[in-house]
């Protein structure tokens, strides 16, 4: 059988994870930074997914579901944040937005 | 379904053309200076994923990515990116910094080093025969309504505290 072996899925995880943590660490934009979050929640799963097709066991399934259900949290919480900054602050720029009380 | 798939010789001819292109999304992402065109590359690296879910026999995960990735979360991107309405100068220059220089050698640092990992791991090749209804709906949801009914009701009460308190946070007046 000519299947692609597990490393292969995981190096495109690890790559995928790298590219987000690049952006979360780069970008200076709110928005880029959180599209970088989900890029990373997205290599996570896919890691979930080739474990769980490796190991012949659905429950790494779960834990994706769980997961995409977090994300959609956290990008509802985070953009309703970013809402509110910009509405105070009239910038999403995170190197503008710096304190905590003001 | 499953093992017809697996079966097919054709799973790395699909694999890594996919592959490629989800990096490419992801990259057009993180280098693209306007946050629609950032939006739009993560849709098609949304896809992509979803596409590689479908060859890892994950077809509820992959429909669910469809739905709530490149459906839901994108459109609520798009939507808050046009709702601020963010000019050029409010944006900010995107310079390069130390601290962007640095942010990208630990990225490729991390991904050099998970990279030594997973090669060292045992060369495994992935099963041809997978368990009855393995990621169908009827599987995935026998697993999450009996290994793990308290993690999902949870996720219920966190989804419905994430909506009110998105409500909340984005209030006109607080």
């Amino acid at each position: 059988m000519n299947t692609v072996p597990l490393a292969h899925y995981l190096a495109l995880a690890s790559a995928l994870f790298a590219i987000g943590l690049a952006a979360v660490l780069i970008r200076r934009n709110a928005l880029l930074i959180f599209m970088g979050v989900e890029l990373m929640l997205n290599a996570a799963n896919v890691t979930f997914l080739a474990f769980a097709r490796n190991l012949n066991d659905a429950a790494g399934h779960s834990i994706a579901f769980f997961v995409i259900a977090v994300a959609a949290a956290e990008a509802a919480i985070g953009l309703a944040i970013l809402i509110a900054v910009f509405r105070t602050r009239n910038t999403i720029n995170v190197d503008e937005v710096d304190a905590l009380k003001y | 379904m499953t093992p017809l798939l697996a079966a097919a010789v054709a799973e790395g001819v699909i694999f890594y053309p996919l592959a490629i292109l989800t990096l490419a999304g992801a990259f057009t992402m993180i280098l693209s200076r306007n946050p629609v065109y950032a939006a739009m590359s993560l849709v098609l690296t949304f896809f992509g994923i979803a596409a590689i879910y479908v060859l890892l026999s994950a077809e509820l995960l992959a429909a669910l990515q469809i739905i709530v990735y490149a459906g839901a979360i994108m459109v609520l991107f798009l939507f808050v990116i046009m709702l601020l309405n963010i000019t050029e100068a409010e944006m900010g220059k995107q310079r390069i910094t130390v601290g962007a220089v640095v942010g990208g050698a630990v990225a490729l640092v991390f991904w050099m080093l998970s990279y030594t990992v997973f090669e060292g791991l045992p060369n495994q090749e992935m099963p041809t025969q997978l368990a009855a209804n393995f990621g169908e709906v009827v599987g995935v949801g026998r697993i999450l309504f009996t290994q793990f009914i308290l993690p999902f009701e949870a996720t219920g009460i966190l989804l419905l505290v994430a909506i009110v308190g998105a409500v909340v946070v984005a209030k006109a007046k607080i």
